[in-house]
């Protein structure tokens, strides 16, 4: 069968079982859109590429499949660098094709030229130029693979004008062994020796904690976990990335560790004897100043990408494999720890001393953000994803919105991608249908992508967005103010510039407003009967509130500071 | 014992090398996965190699010498692995690894310094390869120390223009000094 390099791009992508692709045409991919009118494959049209790459994202997120886009040449392909590098941060699956100019054309500055691999070469797990339309099933195949095996992560395939109107013998590679990737081993077998010592390690610990990561999620173990921590009864703390991998209504769960995280689960870590991580990589934000980051504690480090293993704190040892395999074989081992009794008790001392809290709401507003949060969460259904940008409102849903099962939270991680929320949402709700999809959104990240709105309008995809609306760059606001002797340089944005809900109007959602707790209610309320449009709230929020308990940049998690109502003299 | 020099001078010499003969696939851009990973990481890179390796087309050998110094070798060698392209990894200490280098040098000449640069290069095992009335093209095939060291007795001639390959390198034979 002859086909040519665009339907056997499309054909290849339906091969893959892909169902959604997120896009916008151009010059350069306009033959990949042709046979595109004649799949099965659903393609969302968005209104800026950045769209596209974190609706992938989202939906990748939230369903555990890869993502697909696809976005012509030059800028279309250079605006979707973000999600890409996003993606690249967080080792999300995502299979990105742009459109380049015609091979002959390759070097010249053509119209809309740009080296897109070149540019992507650092934020991709790899990349491709297709050379021949032969050859695009082998790639497509391959491209798919990469992404989604080992490490995952995403993959660009360039496709040159001319290589998708050329005409190609159709095949599609049978197996993994015609995917000619010789230099490509993602799993290894567990080294039993290291088993061994891990076994060992825990046998002699007394203060364990299962310091978990979003690799946890990528490798599905969510239910090895729970079956690992409750046969040790070791306490589980779970990072940005990992909320969601293990329930936060379980007794064992500390919550999320780090700069924002929870008393309890950063001390845990900081008196651990041992630090089992799991699809962690010792990420700053968590660590907080490294030299001092759990100093009496060894460290078995599980993960399946070997160049994590003493990249930041040297471990004694290292467990190459996934994590749902490291876990079965730990079960299987028998590892145990010594009675856990003293621990409990002190770890549950924390947890009395120093629960997540917030100041008491007030009648007339402005609105409490952990409460808005608090509020919607207690009125959504079971199961209800959330995905946010990044900032204060960020981790404030971390730690306040309940998490009990994966593929709920969505959110940016090691990039710190504001704008990230909308576009997630939108990609979200598009895999997972049946779920509420809640974007808690900040004022300033809402602002970057917002567009995405006419996208799920006019694609019927019904999210709600609830903007925390301070009126500021929250998060930077917050520093200047503890760090910058409250100069506040560049931080102010307007509660009412623009009008939000005239702006979710425009784009054909429903607009609401809340500034006092009665409206609060009212539109959460009213927000949960709409299930055809898009619903956009704006909740006038208390500037002045902070983000707590918080590690200063660079210092030790030894100094976390708590809540000032929990504070000596409070 | 002081560290061995290489690479021409000291000053620019790591204090600890180390030699990876990395196999990847012969595609474009692979040198620039490689070139960008070590800029991006921070590796240092002391001298790089390629060429087409083992009579086919498919694959190509790099042999990069690497500062252990500017990161933990562990560090270079797994980010290296995930190069998609990168096919195998081996990982040569300079007191495991027989390596050598080509050194070109074109040395204007006149009738004074004649004499004494046929004595350097004969004590030195270089041959001369190219020759005419005003200068001579020599070449040394060997060890980057033997290479260091012509380079440095060709400090005393003005007129020099030295050109190195950098080293390739393989495993030693039989049992690996012990460490």
């Amino acid at each position: 069968m002859q086909l040519s390099g665009a339907a056997a791009l499309i054909k290849s992508l339906e091969q893959q079982g892909v169902d959604t692709v997120f896009g916008l045409p151009g010059g350069a991919i306009l033959p990949v859109y042709d046979p595109l009118i004649d799949s099965t494959i659903r393609h969302i049209l968005v209104r800026h590429e950045q769209g596209a790459g974190h609706m992938a994202e989202g939906y990748s997120l939230a369903t555990g499949r890869p993502g697909v886009a696809i976005v012509t040449s030059g800028p279309g392909a250079t605006n979707i660098v973000t999600p890409i590098a996003n993606a690249h941060m967080d080792s999300t699956p995502l299979v990105v094709i742009t459109g380049q100019v015609a091979t002959g054309m390759i070097g010249t500055d053509a119209f809309q030229e740009c080296d897109i691999t070149g540019i992507t070469m650092g934020i991709t797990k790899h990349n491709f130029l297709i050379q021949s339309a032969q050859e695009i099933p082998r790639v497509v195949a391959a491209a798919f693979h990469l992404a989604t095996t080992g490490r995952p992560g995403p993959v660009l395939i360039d496709v040159p004008k001319d290589v998708a109107q050329s005409m190609m013998d159709w095949w599609y590679p049978a197996s993994v062994d015609e995917y000619d990737l010789p230099g490509y081993r993602p799993e290894v077998p567990l080294d039993e020796d290291a088993l061994a010592r891990a076994v060992a390690l825990i046998g002699q610990s007394e203060r364990p904690v299962l310091y978990v990561g979003g690799g946890t999620l990528k490798s599905n173990a969510a239910k090895e976990l729970i079956a690992f921590a409750e046969r040790t009864r070791m306490p589980v703390v779970t990072t940005l990335m990992a909320r969601g991998a293990f329930p936060d209504s379980h007794e064992l769960h500390l919550g999320m560790p780090g700069m924002h995280g929870v008393y309890a689960a950063v001390m845990a870590i900081q008196k651990s004897d041992l630090l089992i991580s799991l699809g962690a990589r010792f990420d700053d934000r968590v660590t907080g100043k490294t030299s001092s980051f759990a100093a009496g504690a060894k460290v078995i480090h599980v993960d399946i990408d070997r160049a994590e293993f003493n990249k930041i704190r040297r471990v004694d040892v290292a467990l190459q494999s996934n994590i749902g395999n490291a876990l079965q074989a730990l079960d299987a081992a028998g590892a145990a720890p010594k009675s856990l009794d003293p621990w409990w008790q002190q770890l549950r001392h924390w947890q009395a001393q120093y629960p997540l809290v917030y100041d008491e709401p007030t009648t007339d507003g402005p609105l409490r953000p952990q409460h808005v949060i608090e509020a919607i969460a207690k009125k959504a259904e079971p199961g209800s994803i959330v995905t946010s940008g990044v900032g204060q409102h960020q981790m404030w849903a971390a730690q306040f919105w309940p998490f009990e099962e994966p593929g709920t939270w969505i959110n940016s991680g090691g990039a710190g991608t504001m704008g990230f929320g909308v576009p997630a949402a939108i990609g979200a709700k598009v895999g997972r249908p049946d779920r509420t999809v809640w974007c808690i959104d900040g004022d300033g990240c809402f602002q970057m992508t917002a567009q995405e709105l006419v996208t799920a309008r006019a694609e019927g995809i019904p999210i709600k967005v609830a903007i925390l609306n301070n009126a500021y760059l929250g998060m930077v606001r917050q520093w200047q103010e503890m760090f910058y002797e409250e100069r506040y340089s560049e931080v102010y944005l307007s509660a009412d510039l623009p009008d939000y809900v005239k702006w979710a109007e425009a784009m054909g959602c429903v607009g609401l407003r809340a500034t006092n707790l009665k409206e609060m209610h009212d539109v959460i309320d009213e927000a949960n009967t709409i299930n055809d449009v898009p619903v956009v709230i704006d909740f006038r929020t208390d500037a002045t509130e902070k983000v707590f308990p918080m590690v200063a940049a660079g210092a030790s998690n030894d100094d976390l500071m708590v809540h000032p109502s929990q504070r000596a003299g409070a | 014992m002081s560290p061995e020099p290489f690479l021409g001078t000291t000053s620019h010499s790591p204090v600890r090398h180390h030699i990876l003969s990395v196999l990847v696939e012969n595609k474009a851009g692979v040198l620039a996965r490689i070139a960008g990973l070590f800029a991006r990481r921070g590796f240092n890179i002391y001298s790089l190699a390629v060429a087409p390796s083992e009579g086919h087309a498919r694959f190509s050998r790099v042999t990069i010498v690497v500062d252990a110094e500017s990161a933990p070798l562990e560090q270079i060698v797994g980010q290296l692995d995930k190069l998609v392209n990168v096919v195998a990894i081996t990982d040569l200490a300079p007191s495991d690894a027989v390596e050598r280098e080509l050194l070109l040098a074109t040395i204007v000449t006149d009738t004074a310094n004649r004499t004494p640069l046929l004595d350097l290069l004969a004590n030195a095992g270089a041959a001369i390869v190219d020759v005419d009335p005003g200068a001579v093209t020599v070449m040394l095939a060997g060890t980057p120390r033997a290479c260091d060291e012509l380079e440095r007795s060709l400090e005393t001639f003005s007129g020099v223009e030295i050109h190195r390959t950098g080293r390739v390198a393989l495993p030693r034979l039989g049992e690996p000094a012990p460490k």
